[in-house]
């Protein structure tokens, strides 16, 4: 849209405004020059999603918790769900907790824009800080869900090992993919509201086409690739699984889930600054 | 490095209007996309896109062709009716929206007060917000906390720091709001009808916070209906009118274009929506010259009369009229004649004039506007802003003809003498 020449408050810098024309790339110095404001809305977020609420952040554990106990009850002893010999409480909690954050950063990432419509017609900022913010901000609710998990692996007798940092990667993984989503999703939402009812219906979707409730192992080997390819969240989950509690490794599976999830999120990227520029008459 | 701060090259806006305004449908979307690179490739041949001087249909030019520079430290104000194109001009240099043709070229950093309070939240307490929307606004965190006491004191919020926003009265958000923006050191501020809020002590005390921006050599864009403001805060203005650039140079001449094409635009009188089905109709107020003469131009000092013809509907008079005219310069008070203060009308025929004389008109150079309201019997019977407005030149006032203009140095003329004494 503009073409910064510098971007700082320390030089007076030159900018210039024309016509937006075609496809234009991320301009990375710019976001880094606005990280501050990044911090400030991921803040924002944290602060204010449990205002005015009983149980306050005690919410990020109610939510997986009662997810697991009811996915136990039904999937584990009623159906009799395989869970690779890891009892499947613990088999499902690790399954519902990086989900949850990935679905909680979809929903929050692609409503951004329109929850500020205010913001992004009064002031110019990097307008992809606020579908990044709503990525960034779950992360919270998931550190607290995650000293369940500890709590649920000592108890289980699943000794946390070193290969627990592994999780680090996963969840890079799967911001990378939640931000893809997220800035495809928000960008389209500014124009189309149908996004704000179908992303619930995507979320659900989701859980049940993703191994959470069961593993990956189910799909047949020669159908992994196609199965990450589609649902590039299966690799993550079963990754992380695996971090945690030792599962099989994903292979395959992962590699697909890469490959795709780089795939959405440099065209995610490419979409968002596209209709950028048209963000503040049309929302 | 130039002196200039802001460069304006033939910008243009071209706005979507109809059902549909800025949708597209997701076919045109596809499209759209899918030749996107080829569309690019072609562009590369000129460089330029084409200037496009017929509009597609179902669109407007919010702006068209507008060019102009404004100097480094210049104060500038940015007048024109509602709709005009600009606050469309201000959102382009404040790079919120993307201009359709043109270029702006920007020396320094852009703060913007587009509306005082954007970027709070409700659930946030004060304090957390002077950070946020300072962040929003551009500021570094080092930067919000040196300034922070500062911001807190010019609010006057200081009991209330850690009580959520949404707690607060309207004017305690509005001073919190401008204070936080007020403390923004951007080389450029551009500023959008921040100053129609709060209390008239509170707005006087940022336009002085603003005109210290100014004085201390930033540049400052104003956009305002209020005239009086603008007056006191730039010596130069733009007039944008149905997205053109009509004028631009000394406030003074520019304000003075902008109230006579307003006055010439205003509807008549008589079709007013105030005076619909009013029992009584004012036809029209004329401004009359000590000659008798009807004219929008009145001297200082001169012996002048506000004449206003009307009409009783139901074709009889009617009792106990009072006339009160309010004159409002750029929206600040200047006097009220009343009829009550001297002479009601127990009775006034069907169809008439009446007429208030000023003798020595006290009124200082500058533009002034009337608001008319009538009672009969107490009861008011309409009330109409700007009803007319009109113009005070230089005149026989003062002996020497010389006068200060309206604005920071007097509001009007006092008959006075000097004396002298050797004691």
């Amino acid at each position: 849209m503009d073409k910064v020449q510098q971007v700082g408050p320390t030089a007076a810098p030159i900018t210039v405004i024309s016509p937006p024309r075609g496809w234009i790339p991320v301009n990375l110095r710019e976001l880094w020059a606005y990280r501050e404001l990044l911090y400030f809305f991921t803040w924002r977020d944290i602060k204010v999603r449990y205002k005015q609420t009983i149980f306050g952040f005690a919410w990020a554990i109610i939510q997986p918790l009662f997810m697991m106990i009811i996915f136990s009850l039904f999937f584990g002893t009623l159906a009799k769900v395989p869970s690779e010999n890891i009892p499947y409480p613990l088999f499902s909690y690790a399954g519902v907790l990086p989900w949850t954050l990935f679905a909680a950063g979809l929903d929050r990432s692609s409503n951004s824009l329109l929850q500020d419509v205010n913001l992004l017609q009064k002031v110019y900022f990097p307008r992809m800080l606020m579908p990044l913010a709503g990525i960034l901000s779950p992360l919270v609710d998931f550190a607290i869900a995650f000293i369940i998990l500890i709590g649920m692996m000592l108890y289980f007798g699943h000794y946390p090992s070193i290969v627990m940092f592994w999780i680090l990667g996963f969840l890079v993984l799967e911001l990378m993919l939640a931000a893809g989503i997220g800035l495809w999703l928000s960008a389209i939402n500014v124009e189309y509201r149908d996004i704000r009812y179908a992303i619930p219906v995507l979320i659900q979707l989701g859980l049940y086409a993703s191994p959470v409730v069961y593993s990956a192992t189910f799909v047949p080997a020669r159908f992994q690739t196609v199965y990450g390819l589609v649902n590039p969240m299966a690799g993550i989950l079963e990754g992380f699984r695996w971090a945690v509690l030792g599962t099989k490794p994903p292979s395959d599976l992962l590699f697909a889930s890469v490959a795709i999830i780089l795939v959405i999120l440099v065209s995610g990227a490419f979409y968002f600054r596209h209709r950028e520029k048209a963000f503040a008459d049309v929302a | 490095m130039t002196d200039i701060a802001i460069k304006v090259e033939n910008l243009g806006k071209l706005y979507h209007i109809g059902q549909f305004a800025g949708y597209k449908t997701i076919r045109e979307t596809l499209m759209d996309i899918a030749s996107a690179p080829f569309r690019r490739l072609r562009q590369t041949g000129d460089g330029r896109q084409k200037t496009r001087d017929a509009s597609p249909p179902n669109t407007i030019w919010a702006l068209k062709d507008v060019s102009f520079e404004v100097k480094r430290g210049e104060a500038v104000g940015i007048i024109g009716r509602n709709g005009s194109g600009k606050s469309t001009l201000l959102k382009i240099l404040t790079r919120i929206t993307a201009p359709t043709e043109g270029r702006v070229e920007i020396h320094g950093r852009v703060g913007s007060l587009l509306e005082v309070g954007t970027g709070f939240h409700p659930e946030l307490t004060g304090r957390e917000n002077i950070y946020l929307n300072g962040a929003v606004l551009g500021m570094k965190r080092d930067e919000i906390k040196r300034k922070f006491d500062e911001i807190v004191a010019f609010a006057e919020i200081e009991k209330f720091l850690d009580t959520p926003v949404k707690r607060y009265s309207s004017g305690m958000y509005v001073r919190l709001a401008f204070s936080v923006a007020a403390h923004l050191e951007p080389e450029i501020l551009a500023v959008d009808e921040v100053l129609a809020v709060g209390d008239a002590a509170f707005q006087k005390k940022c336009l002085g916070k603003m005109g210290n921006v100014a004085s201390e050599g930033r540049t400052v864009l104003f956009v305002s209906h209020n005239m009086g403001a603008i007056q006191n805060l730039c010596e130069s203005c733009i007039l944008v009118d149905d997205g053109k650039l009509v004028e631009i140079g000394k406030t003074r001449d520019v304000v003075s274009t902008y109230s006579d094409k307003t006055l010439l635009s205003s509807s008549p009188l008589i079709e007013r929506k105030e005076q619909k089905n009013a029992e009584f109709i004012i036809r029209a107020i004329e401004f009359l010259n000590s000659k008798g003469d009807k004219s929008d131009v009145l001297l200082a000092g001169e012996d002048v009369s506000i004449a206003l013809e009307f009409l009783c509907k139901k074709g009889e008079g009617l009792e106990n009229v009072h006339i009160v005219y309010n004159i409002t310069s750029g929206g600040d008070p200047v006097a009220m004649l009343h009829t009550g203060y001297s002479h009601p009308f127990e009775r006034v025929p069907a169809k008439g004039r009446i007429l208030c004389r000023i003798p020595r008109l006290p009124l200082l150079p500058g533009h002034y506007s009337l608001r008319v309201r009538s009672y009969s019997n107490h009861i008011m019977i309409h009330e109409i802003p700007d009803a007319a407005m009109f113009h005070v030149g230089e005149g026989p006032f003062f002996e020497s003809g010389m006068m200060p203009q309206y604005g920071s140095e007097a509001r009007f003329l006092v008959d006075h003498r000097w004396e002298l004494e050797e004691r």
